[in-house]
C-alpha cells in the first residue's frame, strides 16, 4: 500500500503506517489526517512533535503515561491526561498519532 | 472511537442462543505475517510449494507428539453439549464459530487422511480432502476462537478446542502460514525482550517517570529497580504494564506492595515479558525459547523468588508448563511457590495482616471482577481447589468497600472470555473482538443496571486492552476497566519511608519484611 502526498508515493504497511519512517514529512501526517476527516490543529503538532523526538532518542514511541505527563508539563496540568489525547485523536493516541507521525504501530497486549 | 463499520451486538437482559447465519464470519481474517516474521521463528517465510504433503506430516508429527491431540479428534460424539457455549457463537451466529464445528474443520482432514474409513469412504464420515479453500477456511476460524477453553469446561468428553486451535495454528505456521499479530510480536520478544519491543533505556526511563509520580502522589520513595542484581525478587510482567492504562497503575501497585513488605525486587530487560504468545500459535519451540529468557534473567540476577504479574496466559505458561519448559528451579526458595503470582503475594501480606490499607479510597467505585480465561481454567493460586477465583476476590475486597459478582453462569470456570485473547488483540480482529465480548458484556451491563457497579477489575493485559477498546461499542467508558493492584495501589498507605534493603547474605525474604535493619547491603 501506499499514499500521495504532493506527487510523492510513501510506502505504508497494510493498516497505514509509514514502512520508512525516515521517509516521513510534515505532510503525510497532513494527508493522514484528511482521510480521518480530521484538521490538524497546533494542539495535534504539539503531540505529534513529541512523539517524534521521543522515539528518534528511545526507538519506541512513549508509554501513555510518559506522553500524558510530557503534555501535561508543556501544556497545563489540565491536559495532562488520556482523556485530552483521546479528544485529539479518537483512535487512541498510541496508534493514531503514532501513525500521523510516522512511527511503527505499537504491538503487544495493548 | 467506537465508530463500526460491523452490526455491534444489541445488549439483552439475557445471553440468548442466537439462529444461525451460515458463513457471516468468513470474511473475517487477519493480516498475514511478513516472511521476515515467518523465518524469525523458524517457519518457512511463504506458503511452500508441497505445502498439502508438509501439513499432512505435521498433523501427523503432533498427533504422535500429543496424545490428548488425537484423542480430541477421535473422542467427539457431536452431542452439541458445547454449540452454544462459546462467546464467538454467541456474538457472531456463525455456526462455524460453535466449538464442535470449529474442531470439525481439521477434524474433517484428519480423518480423510489418518483413519480407515475415511480413506476409502469419505463422504459417509464427512472426510474432505485438504485444499487451499481447506486451508484458507482455517486460517479464518482458528483466528476466531481465543483458546479460553470455555467450550471444554461442558463437553462431556473433556475436548478441548484451544489444543485443536493451537495444533491447527502450528500446522499453518509450518507451511508458511503465519499470523503477523502474534509472530511478528513473538520475534521483538527474541530481539528486544518484550512484545512492544521497549528497548532497556526507554523501560529505564519510563521506570524513573514512575518513580517520580509515586513520589509527588505519596512523598515516599517507592522503587521500581531494573536490572538489580542480587535482590529477593525477580518480577516477570507483561510489557503493557509499562506502556498502556489501565495495566501502569498496576504495576505501581506491585511496586508498593513489595515497599510495604520490604522485600527488595527487580525487572529485567531480558525478561521484560510475562506474556509467551508461543502459546497462541502452539509452538512448543517458541514457547520454550521465549520461557529460557525468564530463567535466564533469574540466574544472571542471583534472585531467590520469581514473581509474575497480572497477564492470563502468562500465569497459565508460568503455572502448568514452566518448569519443564525451562526447569529446574532449584537455585529458587523452596519456601515460595515457583513461580508466584503477584496476587497470591499480596494476599499473604493480607492473612498476615502486614498491609495498612484504607478501603475508603476506593469508595467512588462499585466492583465486579472479570475472571480472565487462563488464569481461570488453566491454573490455580493458592494451595486450595478455586484459589483462583477466591484469593483476587479477597485482595479486592481487602481494599473496596463494594463489590458485588456477575451473574454466576459467567464467572468463575465458566467465565466468558474478554474477546481478545489467544493472539486476537489485534485491529484487524476488531469485529470479532467487539462482538466476541457481547456475552461479558452483557453479564456487565446487567450488575450496572441491577447493582450500580461502576468498575470492573481483572488480572490479565489482553483482557484490560480489549475492554479498553470494545466497552465503548456498547456505550460504556473505556476507563471502566482497572487493575486489581491499581486498586491495591489507591488503598495501600505507606509506612516505611525508606527503600527496602537488597538483603546480601540474610536468608529469605521473611527476615527483610520483620526488621529491615537486619539486611546489610
Amino acid at each position: 500500500m501506499a499514499i500521495e502526498v504532493n506527487g510523492k508515493t510513501f510506502e505504508t504497511d497494510e493498516e497505514g503506517y509509514l514502512t520508512n519512517i525516515n521517509d516521513w514529512e510534515p505532510g503525510v501526517a497532513e494527508a493522514m489526517a484528511k482521510e480521518d476527516d480530521l484538521e490538524l490543529t497546533d494542539e495535534h503538532w504539539e503531540i505529534i512533535n513529541f512523539l517524534r523526538e521521543y522515539y528518534e532518542e528511545y526507538q519506541i514511541a512513549p508509554a501513555v503515561r510518559v506522553l500524558t505527563k510530557a503534555v501535561g508539563k508543556k501544556l497545563g496540568k489540565e491536559k495532562g491526561n488520556s482523556k485530552y489525547l483521546y479528544s485529539l485523536f479518537p483512535y487512541g493516541p498510541g496508534k493514531q498519532a503514532c501513525r500521523y507521525a510516522g512511527l511503527p504501530k505499537p504491538t503487544g497486549c495493548i | 472511537m467506537a465508530k463500526a463499520d460491523f452490526e455491534v451486538p444489541e445488549l439483552k437482559e439475557y445471553i440468548e442462543v442466537p439462529e444461525i447465519v451460515e458463513g457471516t464470519m468468513a470474511h473475517s481474517k487477519p493480516f498475514y505475517a511478513a516472511p521476515q516474521h515467518n523465518t524469525d521463528l523458524g517457519f518457512p517465510g511463504e506458503l511452500v510449494d508441497n505445502w498439502q504433503e508438509k501439513a499432512l506430516e505435521k498433523m501427523d508429527d503432533l498427533r504422535k507428539r500429543y496424545r490428548s491431540f488425537q484423542v480430541y479428534l477421535d473422542s467427539c460424539v457431536k452431542c452439541g453439549a458445547c454449540t452454544d457455549k462459546c462467546h464467538y457463537f454467541l456474538g457472531t451466529s456463525d455456526p462455524k464459530n460453535m466449538p464442535v464445528a470449529r474442531q470439525d474443520l481439521l477434524r474433517k482432514v484428519y480423518r480423510r487422511y489418518f483413519t480407515l474409513p475415511g480413506k476409502y469412504f469419505p463422504n459417509l464420515v464427512g472426510a474432505v480432502d485438504l485444499t487451499k479453500d481447506v486451508l484458507d477456511e482455517w486460517y479464518s476460524y482458528y483466528h476466531q476462537c481465543s483458546q479460553c477453553r470455555r467450550c471444554s469446561v461442558f463437553c462431556p468428553y473433556g475436548i478441548d478446542t484451544a489444543e485443536i486451535s493451537m495444533a491447527a495454528r502450528e500446522i499453518m505456521d509450518s507451511v508458511g502460514v503465519g499470523q503477523k499479530y502474534c509472530n511478528e510480536i513473538i520475534a521483538k520478544v527474541f530481539k528486544i525482550g518484550n512484545n512492544l519491543g521497549l528497548p532497556g533505556p526507554a523501560l529505564a526511563d519510563t521506570l524513573e517517570g514512575l518513580e517520580e509520580d509515586v513520589f509527588d502522589d505519596t512523598g515516599v520513595a517507592v522503587k521500581y529497580p531494573l536490572d538489580k542484581k542480587g535482590v529477593d525478587i525477580l518480577l516477570i510482567t507483561p510489557s503493557a504494564d509499562f506502556f498502556a492504562e489501565p495495566h501502569v497503575d498496576g504495576l505501581i501497585g506491585y511496586g508498593k506492595v513489595f515497599h510495604e513488605a520490604g522485600v527488595s525486587w527487580t525487572l529485567s530487560s531480558k525478561a521484560s515479558e510475562a506474556a509467551n504468545f508461543g502459546m497462541f500459535i502452539g509452538s512448543y519451540e517458541n514457547m520454550r525459547r521465549v520461557s529460557l529468557r525468564i530463567r535466564e534473567a533469574a540466574l544472571e540476577l542471583g534472585v531467590k523468588r520469581i514473581v509474575f504479574g497480572e497477564c492470563g496466559h502468562a500465569w497459565r505458561v508460568a503455572y502448568s508448563f514452566l518448569n519443564t519448559l525451562a526447569g529446574p528451579f532449584d537455585f529458587l526458595d523452596p519456601n515460595y511457590p515457583v513461580p508466584q503470582h503477584i496476587c497470591e503475594f499480596t494476599y499473604d501480606l493480607l492473612q498476615k495482616n502486614a498491609l495498612t490499607l484504607d478501603k475508603s479510597e476506593n469508595d467512588d467505585m462499585t466492583l465486579t471482577f472479570h475472571d480472565s480465561c487462563n488464569v481461570a481454567r488453566a491454573t490455580r493460586m493458592g494451595d486450595k481447589p478455586g484459589g483462583q477465583f477466591e484469593i483476587p476476590r479477597a485482595v479486592i475486597k481487602a481494599v473496596c468497600n463494594n463489590y458485588v459478582d456477575m451473574h454466576h453462569e459467567t464467572i468463575g470456570e465458566k467465565t466468558f472470555c474478554c474477546g481478545g485473547g489467544g493472539g486476537l488483540l489485534t485491529d484487524d480482529l476488531m469485529e470479532v473482538r467487539v462482538k466476541g465480548a457481547m456475552p461479558r458484556m452483557t453479564a456487565l451491563n446487567n450488575v450496572i443496571q441491577d447493582e450500580g457497579v461502576t468498575h470492573m477489575a481483572a488480572i490479565c493485559a489482553i483482557c484490560k486492552s480489549q475492554f479498553t477498546k470494545v466497552l465503548p461499542y456498547y456505550g460504556m467508558d473505556m476507563d471502566q476497566i482497572v487493575s486489581v493492584h491499581q486498586l491495591v495501589s489507591n488503598a495501600i498507605q505507606l509506612t516505611r519511608k525508606t527503600e527496602p534493603e537488597t538483603p546480601g547474605e540474610v536468608e529469605g525474604a521473611e527476615a527483610a519484611s520483620e526488621t529491615d535493619t537486619d539486611a546489610e547491603e
